[in-house]
Parts: structure tokens; sequence; C-alpha cells
């Protein structure tokens, strides 16, 4: 991706040149989505292995965040599909207004992950020494949940510890209460080990794309973007719109699958 | 246009790449911004009932057409040519034979009973 957009020797036209970049673009984004492919394969195979604890550690997370920030991510690939026209139908200085619009929304996404990953500290759900997935449904309610959200909890949680007991017993583990416990935790741990993998992989790649769009929004505010040349929002914004794409699969995946047991 | 000519062929070219790239209208990606949202909507709703097996499956149809959305007119992919959307179609084939293989392998080797016979109550599917 040269800055110009004058063309280099080994293209023919312009228009062929654009499309040689969009290309490699989309090759590099089909191997992003076969890394966060092998992800998606650890989560479903673990999830298919221990879908009650999954079910039970998914509806720790925020809701309420987890929708927000969806829409916001939603929003912000809109932005980025309106920076591309005006580049592409040159109105000049259109083009780092809805990058900058872009940056902002992508910048709110990030501070809500912050305080969700915030949250998760404070609940003891980050995998680790602390962890401990029966913190927050502790009688006087630590984690100060609504009484709605604190007795769902509890009720899951127990019935998750009853359903991990049960196959102790079954499989004649031996001391079967505790095992149920550290099986229920064991198993929970995993799921958070999972959603800090992907959500911050996710995070990871906002930040980047953050970092690539304030260049981008420096260009723009020189003008550097029109009609003939747009090569760099066009190319930038498929790889937020990626991005974007990420979110779409792991808000319901993490958030949603078990939200009916409440 | 005319501001760019050190040569000529610059010029030529640089008309040629106008008249071929197709430029989405906003009201088309406002239609896909609302369709999304609504899809996002739908999606949170739908998972606070409770549809046994499916809930999965609706999830999942629900994120895939919205990812259809977001490649086909947030990222151009209507309007490529053929070759860029061969490059994509391929990348999601390779990815479906990594998974269905992967999971093929994983869903029928185990010796023992699996694991998720641990269930809760409420997941039971009625008979």
């Amino acid at each position: 991706m040269h800055r110009t957009g004058e063309l280099y020797g080994q293209f023919q036209t312009l228009e062929q040149q654009k499309e040689s970049a969009t290309l490699g673009m989309w090759v590099f984004l089909i191997t992003e989505i076969l890394f966060f492919g092998g992800l998606f394969m650890t989560y479903t195979i673990n999830r298919h292995e221990f879908p009650t604890a999954f079910g039970v550690a998914g509806n720790m997370l925020s809701l309420n965040l987890g929708f927000a920030n969806t829409i916001v991510l939603i929003v912000s690939s809109f932005t980025m599909a309106m920076s591309v026209w005006s580049a592409q139908t040159s109105r000049k200085s259109m083009v780092p207004i809805w990058l900058l619009l872009t940056l902002v929304l992508g910048s709110v996404f990030l501070c809500i992950k912050v305080v969700e990953y915030k949250q998760k500290f404070d609940h003891h759900t980050v995998p680790g020494y602390h962890f401990d997935a029966t913190y927050c449904s502790g009688s006087n309610n630590p984690c100060a949940l609504s009484q709605k959200e604190f007795d769902d909890e509890r009720k899951e949680v127990q019935e998750a510890i009853a359903a991990e007991t049960e196959y102790a017993e079954q499989q004649n583990f031996g001391n079967a209460a505790a095992t149920g416990v550290s099986a229920f935790n064991a198993h929970a741990q995993l799921y958070f080990s999972l959603y800090f993998g992907m959500t911050g992989l996710h995070a990871l790649h906002m930040i980047v794309g953050a970092g690539l769009l304030v260049w981008l929004i420096f260009q723009g505010f020189k003008g550097r973007f029109d009609a003939n040349y747009n090569t760099p929002v066009e190319n930038i914004g498929l790889y937020w719109h990626f991005v974007d794409i990420v979110w779409i699969f792991l808000f319901p995946l993490l958030y949603l699958i078990n939200r009916h047991l409440a | 246009m005319a501001a760019a000519g050190e040569d000529g062929r610059y010029m030529v070219k640089t008309c040629m790449a106008e008249h071929t790239e197709h430029i989405v209208s906003p009201k088309v990606y406002a239609s896909v911004l609302a369709a999304l949202l609504i899809g996002t909507v739908v999606t949170v709703q739908a998972a606070k009932i409770n549809l046994y097996q499916w809930n999965i499956v609706l999830a999942l149809t629900i994120a895939v057409t919205k990812m259809t959305l977001v490649i086909l007119f947030f990222m151009h992919g209507k309007y490529s040519p053929g070759r860029t959307k061969l490059i994509i179609a391929s990348g999601f084939f390779w990815l479906a034979i990594m998974l269905s293989l992967t999971l093929a392998d994983y869903t029928t080797r185990h010796p023992e009973p699996s694991r998720s016979q641990v269930v809760f109550p409420s997941l039971t599917i009625p008979s």
C-alpha cells in the first residue's frame, strides 16, 4: 500500500493496482478468520464437553454491557463505511470526520470492555489463584447483584454443582461433594479463560485498528483521500469490518446461549 | 482529474478507475445498519426464550446473516471482482473443512461416555 496513488511499474492500470491491494487485504483477512476459527473451535469443543458450567459461567457476564458494545461496534462499522463513501465521492473534508467518529466509537467499545474486565476481577472470575465461580452466589450477596440476578445465579450455580456431584458419584471419584464443587470451578475457569482469550484478542485487534485509524485521520485532514486514491481507507475499512464480524459471533456465543435458563 | 498528469498515461488510467469502481450509496449503508441493529435486538430477545437445542441454532443463524450483510455491503463483497469473491468463498470453505473434520474426529473418537451427560435438569430436552 503506497501513499501517493501513482501507478507502480508492475501494474497495467490504477484499477488493477487497487484491486490487487484489496485482494491482498482479503487474503490477510482470511488468515485472520482461520486464526480466530481455531479459538472458536476450542470454544465449541469445550462447550460441548462442559455445557452446564459453560452455561452458568456465560450467564455471569453482563448482558447489558455486551449488548451496548455490540451496538457501538455495529454503528462504528457504519461510520467506517461512510468514510469510504466520502473518499470515493471526493468529499475530502468528510473523510476524516467519519474516521474520527469511528475512532471515538472504537474507543467507547474498549472503555466498556475495561469496565467489564474490572467487574470480572471484582467477581473473582479471572482465571488464576483467586478464581472462584461461586463467589458472587455466596451468602450476603458480595457482588451486590440485584435480588433477581442473585437468586438466578445462586440457583444455577447450585444446580451445576449438583450435576457435577452426581457425575462424580457415578464415576466413583470419592468425596463426590468436594469433587463437584472443584469440577464446576475448573470448568467455569475454562470458560473464563476462553472468554478472556477471545475477547482479549479481539480487543487487541481493536487497538491495532484504532492505531491505523489515527494514521488515516492525519492523512485525511491533509486531504489525501479522494475518488482517485482511497486504497488505505478502503483496506483499513475492510479490517475494521472484519473485527466487527468477529464480535458479531463472540457476542451470542459468549453472552447469550444459556440466557433462557434464568 | 486533470490535475494529475505528469504524463498522459496516468490521466487515462485514472479515469478508467473512476468509471469501473462501484460506489455503494449511503442509503444502502443505512439500511444495512438498521438490519444489523434489528438483528442484534432480535438475537438478545430470542436468547431469553427457552428453545432447547434451537437457541444456539437461531443465535448462529442470525450471526451468519449479520456477517453476510457486512461482507456483501460494508465490505463491498457484492461489487468485488470475481477473483476477490473466489478468495472470500475459498477462505470460508477452508474454515468449514477445518471445523467439520476436527468435530468429526472429536465426536466419534471418545471411548468413554462424554461429560456432556452432566447437564442441567432445565437443559434436558422433553421427549
